[in-house]
């Protein structure tokens, strides 16, 4: 089990240490128009992202993680507020002169070109001499393992080629930043997740900004540095995965990282720092409240599923000091690595809880026992505090 | 006995089609040639005498129709592709929603016989139409001006009337290039007109091709538009053709015309696809 983060905010590496953020948003709008109304796609933004950090804009469809994507490399123009890159306004500059390169999803690579000439074509229209094209071309080829593919067109590629052929034509230019949208989006699982840790390597190699839009949220928050989620327009949450996973900062953001249980209730008892609420005699929640709560507010309170300990008959005395509730067990599902329950509780809530399949092959529990979930007060957290 | 169905199956598939082009294709085709190797006069019929004189009379006769007949359609397709390409492509990418309103909308005159529509031309470039009339009474055009019956009305009425066959195909291409592509070129340091040359030409060029091919080869042979808008000056080589057959009852010269005009057709398509009609001609726009 991992320790609670009372610290406050964690800097990535090299966050602010570099002084000037890579890319930088003062007060961006953007809204379009729909049916003569004004719709926002992005409401008012302030985000600085750090030189050489690997920063991911997470959030569901429709969130404006691309629009915010897109300002950045200059195909969206904000409705108010300025976007600097390296301390510079470009605000207006078209995309053709910043400095920025992006990995299309579905990577929209030059159908007509083969691979040399579509990884050549930012340096050419750059007109870098033809001997320095072949160099680097070849250069960054062998970054991205596609040596000897010099002469392939895009449709004679699979996926994950073609996905290494754009992210080459982008990071052969050795931009400013780069631009990620959703680029392992089109890939099956086992090589998402090989590009993942290859993504991660060559960020480490070419020391450049990623800037990595995408709803998966596992991907998030095993490459990023920083994550900021996103929901309606605005960023609900910007901190490191750690923090964004342990501490979710809105119902939004605990809900759409991993599994969160959630429950209700009126705090009855608050001291020591911890909130007590109880629902029946045996059912209660104990969770770190600080001095944020007095007796009788409403609160949230979020805890991960492999943070519960289920058990059979009664809970053991150890967990005396923290939350216990009682349920019954609705639903059993054999994953593998850990089977998941849920639970109907006594509090109102259905929780969901991981165990995992470590030593014995028997199940904690079957549909229908009745069981108690207990937990540490460290682990659960008040939402929105 | 399944087997043998299934290996048929495709031979049957193909056979109403085969029949098709066997009756109205094939057998008219070698009708056409014996046709072009008889010899004698209408009065007293036509007797196949391998008459090869036929052919050489025949481009003797009208090798100034055909020549002139093959540089209208090559003007016309010039200009085709110049007022083509426009339309295609703010139909493609400015066209929204609308996309098949637009479509439609060109398609819309083509709903009335083109034989009309031409002879109303003639109506709209005679002397006293609402064109030349009004630039003459301003003084602004000389009283011995023409439009009907020059060159220019001819290869007028060929480009409208061959514009949708030009801006298909290239609407096609067009729509077919995923905007992100044109987004990626403009990302990798290239301006819009650099995009347009590098990237949205090349990946147009078979759609080019495609209306090249559908618009040249009905204009070459076309007769309308140079009987209605023409003159004797402008005589295209379908006109003889077709003069010959119902006019003159010259069948041997006019089967031997055809099939001069699709043998030139035929040679110069095939060494136009040659030179333009592969993948490579796009990489060659690229660079």
């Amino acid at each position: 089990m991992t320790t609670p983060q009372h610290s406050a905010v964690q800097q990535p590496p090299g966050a602010v240490a570099n002084g000037t953020p890579a890319i930088r948003f003062a007060g961006v709008l953007k809204t379009y128009q729909s049916h003569g109304e004004a719709v926002p796609a992005v409401k008012r933004m302030d985000l600085a992202i750090a030189q050489g950090e690997f920063f991911s804009l997470l959030g569901p469809s429709g969130c404006g993680k691309t629009t915010t994507m897109r300002m950045i490399a200059g195909f969206e123009e904000p409705t108010a507020g300025q976007v600097y890159l390296d301390g510079k306004d470009v605000t207006g500059v078209a995309p053709n002169k910043r400095d920025i390169n992006m990995v299309f999803q579905s990577y929209a690579l030059f159908p007509h070109l083969n691979t040399f000439q579509n990884v050549a074509f930012g340096l050419e229209r750059k007109k870098v001499a033809k001997d320095e094209i072949k160099r680097r071309v070849a250069e960054i080829l062998e970054i991205v393992s596609l040596t000897g593919m010099e002469k392939r067109a895009p449709r004679e590629m699979s996926g994950g080629q073609q996905q290494r052929v754009a992210l080459a034509r982008a990071l052969v230019n050795r931009p400013r930043a780069l631009l990620l949208d959703e680029p392992l989006g089109a890939l099956d699982l086992k090589l998402r997740q090989q590009m993942q840790v290859e993504l991660k390597r060559i960020q480490r190699e070419v020391g450049i900004t990623f800037v990595y839009v995408t709803h998966d949220q596992g991907e998030a928050l095993t490459m990023s540095d920083r994550i900021a989620v996103m929901n309606a327009g605005v960023i609900e949450q910007l901190g490191t995965p750690r923090q964004i996973y342990e501490r979710p900062a809105s119902r939004f953001v605990a809900g759409f990282i991993g599994t969160s249980n959630i429950v209700e209730g009126h705090v009855e008892r608050a001291e020591n720092g911890l909130a007590l609420l109880s629902y029946t005699t045996q059912d209660r929640v104990v969770v770190p409240c600080g001095s944020a709560c007095r007796p009788g507010d409403k609160i949230e309170v979020s805890v991960r599923p492999e943070k519960i300990d289920m058990h059979r008959g009664v809970p053991p005395v150890a967990a005396t000091g923290g939350s216990v509730l009682s349920g019954v067990v609705n639903e059993v599902v054999y994953h593998g690595t850990s089977t998941n329950y849920t639970v109907a509780t006594a509090a109102g809530a259905d929780f969901t809880v991981f165990d995992q399949n470590a030593s014995n092959a028997e199940d904690l529990a079957d549909r229908g026992d009745r069981v108690f979930l207990t937990w540490a007060p460290q682990h659960s957290y008040m939402i929105g505090v | 006995m399944n087997r043998v169905k299934r290996q048929l199956a495709p031979y049957f598939l193909v056979l109403p089609g085969g029949l098709w082009l066997l009756l109205f294709f094939a057998i008219p085709m070698i009708a056409m040639l014996s046709l072009s190797l008889q010899q004698g006069d209408v009065v007293y019929g036509y007797r196949f005498t391998f008459h090869w004189q036929n052919y050489t009379d025949a481009i003797d006769g009208y090798h100034t129709q055909l020549i002139r007949s093959l540089i209208y359609a090559a003007v016309g397709t010039i200009l085709l592709i110049a007022l083509a390409f426009p339309v295609a492509y703010w139909i493609a990418f400015y066209g929204g929603r609308r996309k098949p309103t637009y479509l439609f909308l060109l398609l819309l005159p083509f709903f009335v016989s083109f034989v009309l529509r031409t002879i109303s031309w003639r109506q709209i470039l005679t002397d006293e139409g609402p064109v030349l009339h009004p630039l003459k009474q301003l003084g602004l055009v000389p009283d011995s001006y023409h439009l009907l019956g020059t060159p220019e009305a001819v290869i007028g009425g060929l480009v409208y009337n061959f514009l949708p066959f030009m801006v298909l195909p290239i609407y096609v291409a067009l729509e077919r290039i995923d905007p992100r592509v044109v987004e990626a070129a403009r990302d990798l340091y290239a301006n819009p007109a650099l995009a347009f040359r590098k990237v949205i030409l090349p990946l147009a060029l078979p759609g080019v091709f495609a209306g090249v091919l559908m618009s040249f080869v009905p204009m070459a042979s076309d007769y309308v538009n140079s009987e209605v808008l023409g003159s004797s000056s402008t005589t295209m080589i379908g006109q003889v053709i077709q003069s010959k057959y119902l006019v003159t009852s010259d069948y041997p010269t006019a089967a031997a015309l055809s099939f001069i005009l699709m043998a030139v057709l035929l040679i110069g398509i095939f060494a136009y696809a040659r030179a333009l009609g592969t993948e490579d001609v796009m990489k060659v726009a690229a660079r």
